[in-house]
């Protein structure tokens, strides 16, 4: 089993790294490739929403195991400002940055199971993982 | 070692250049050996023999002027900068600085007087010197060739092509920042203008993750050739990416979407009045009319 690591996102290019490697860890899970991508693309929205909102942060990508199912889990934290209504941040179509507001929400169904947990000056923790079917 | 610290630096100083100049030649071979071995076959030995003696020529020198180095950082430049295009590791590049206090301590051994021992440490620390500007100057090459990759890819990677009188798509390969969506936009709604076209065709084969700041980028390239009299068709969406824009819920509104940049060109051919007839049934027609 590969030891979990942990990725800066610092910039752009981190997303991007960030992406490869989810990609990479995705492959090696042994998910299916509709399954890669949306695991991929929910890495993609909340690495950016790291950046965007708390000035950056970092990932931990890991591969966990629940029986004979393997799944890949991502935990992502940052220091930023925290989210003060949780609820209404994952009401589709709801952006306080410009977006289109579904990168929260969509990332919660892009994936099997999300956690999140944030408070007003206290950064955000964001923990989801996809399993292999 | 209370004898060796007792030894006056500047005496330390001058018993490694009168060792070095002792043993010019000796000492050049050495180095060039240590330097040769460690680097790995893709490089030319007598190149890097003429490089190494030109380097000790410079820092003879430069140990002779009262510790002008100018010249021989400009060696070094030129050196680290070569090796960072051509390639070389950051460990065989700085092998060939360190190389020469292996090289050197040799022939302190043999000497083993208090004077060379205490030379030594302060020598030590000019190559270490050399050695990390030699590294800086390295990757600042390295950044540089990055950055100018950077910039042919940006260039590269966003052509605009011509498909048909009127059509003009653009394939789109890799990541869509924000920077290419710029550049892409830029230069579709330039060729809209310039080829006087009506249809645009982006083909998202090559980008190989939708998310939700790509679509923005997408559809606002879009609106913006709407603006400008033109129609957008996306191609290239795969089964995994269309699955993950609907799980994401972005929706796409009335722009035409379709599998694959044929059924696209198709598409717009058709929007604007164009029409095929395979050549097979027209020759089947005349067979009926002979």
């Amino acid at each position: 089993m590969t030891t979990p690591t942990e990725l800066p996102i610092n910039g752009n290019n981190d997303v991007v790294l960030v992406r490869q490697h989810v990609r990479t860890a995705a492959v090696d899970v042994g998910l299916s490739l509709v399954d890669q991508t949306k695991v991929v693309t929910a890495a993609s929205e909340l690495a950016r929403n790291a950046l965007v909102y708390a000035g950056g942060g970092r990932v931990r990508v890991e591969i966990v195991q629940n029986g004979l199912r393997k799944g890949l889990r991502l935990t992502f934290s940052d220091e930023g400002p925290g989210i003060p209504d949780i609820e209404q941040a994952l009401v589709d179509g709801w952006t306080t940055g410009g977006g289109l507001g579904l990168g929260l929400s969509g990332s919660r169904r892009l994936v099997d199971e999300f956690d999140l947990k944030s408070a007003p000056g206290e950064g955000t923790l964001i923990t989801v993982t996809k399993w292999a079917r | 070692m209370g004898v060796t610290l007792s030894v006056p630096a500047d005496a330390g100083r001058r018993r490694i250049e009168q060792l070095l100049q002792d043993n010019e030649e000796r000492v050049l071979r050495r180095w060039q050996e240590i330097a040769g071995s460690s680097s790995t076959g893709n490089v030319d030995r007598a190149d890097l023999a003429a490089q190494l003696r030109e380097l000790f020529q410079a820092l003879l020198q430069s140990l002779g002027e009262g510790g002008d180095s100018s010249d021989l950082r400009g060696l070094l430049a030129e050196l680290s900068r070569n090796r960072a295009r051509q390639g070389f590791t950051p460990s065989e590049t700085a092998i060939v600085v360190f190389g020469l206090k292996e090289a050197v301590y040799e022939f302190i051994e043999t000497d083993g007087s208090p004077e060379a021992l205490r030379g030594f440490v302060w020598f030590s620390q000019l190559i270490d010197d050399l050695g990390l500007f030699t590294i800086e100057n390295y990757s600042a090459a390295r950044e540089k060739v990055i950055v100018d990759q950077a910039e042919q890819l940006l260039e590269l990677s966003t052509p605009v092509v011509k498909l048909w009188e009127g059509i003009v798509a653009v394939p789109l390969v890799g990541t869509l920042d924000s920077a290419r969506t710029q550049v892409v936009m830029e230069k579709l709604l330039q060729t809209l203008v310039d080829t006087g076209s009506e249809h645009a065709v982006i083909d998202i084969t090559g980008v190989p993750a939708v998310d939700t700041q790509v679509a923005q980028h997408l559809l606002k390239t879009v609106v913006a050739a709407r603006l400008m009299g033109a129609e957008c068709v996306i191609s290239g969406i795969r089964p995994q990416i269309a699955h993950t824009i609907v799980t994401l819920g972005i929706e796409f509104g009335d722009i035409v979407t379709k599998a694959s940049l044929a059924d696209a060109l198709a598409h717009a051919l058709r929007e604007s009045g164009v029409e095929f007839v395979s050549r097979r049934t027209r020759v089947a027609v005349r067979t009926e009319e002979g």
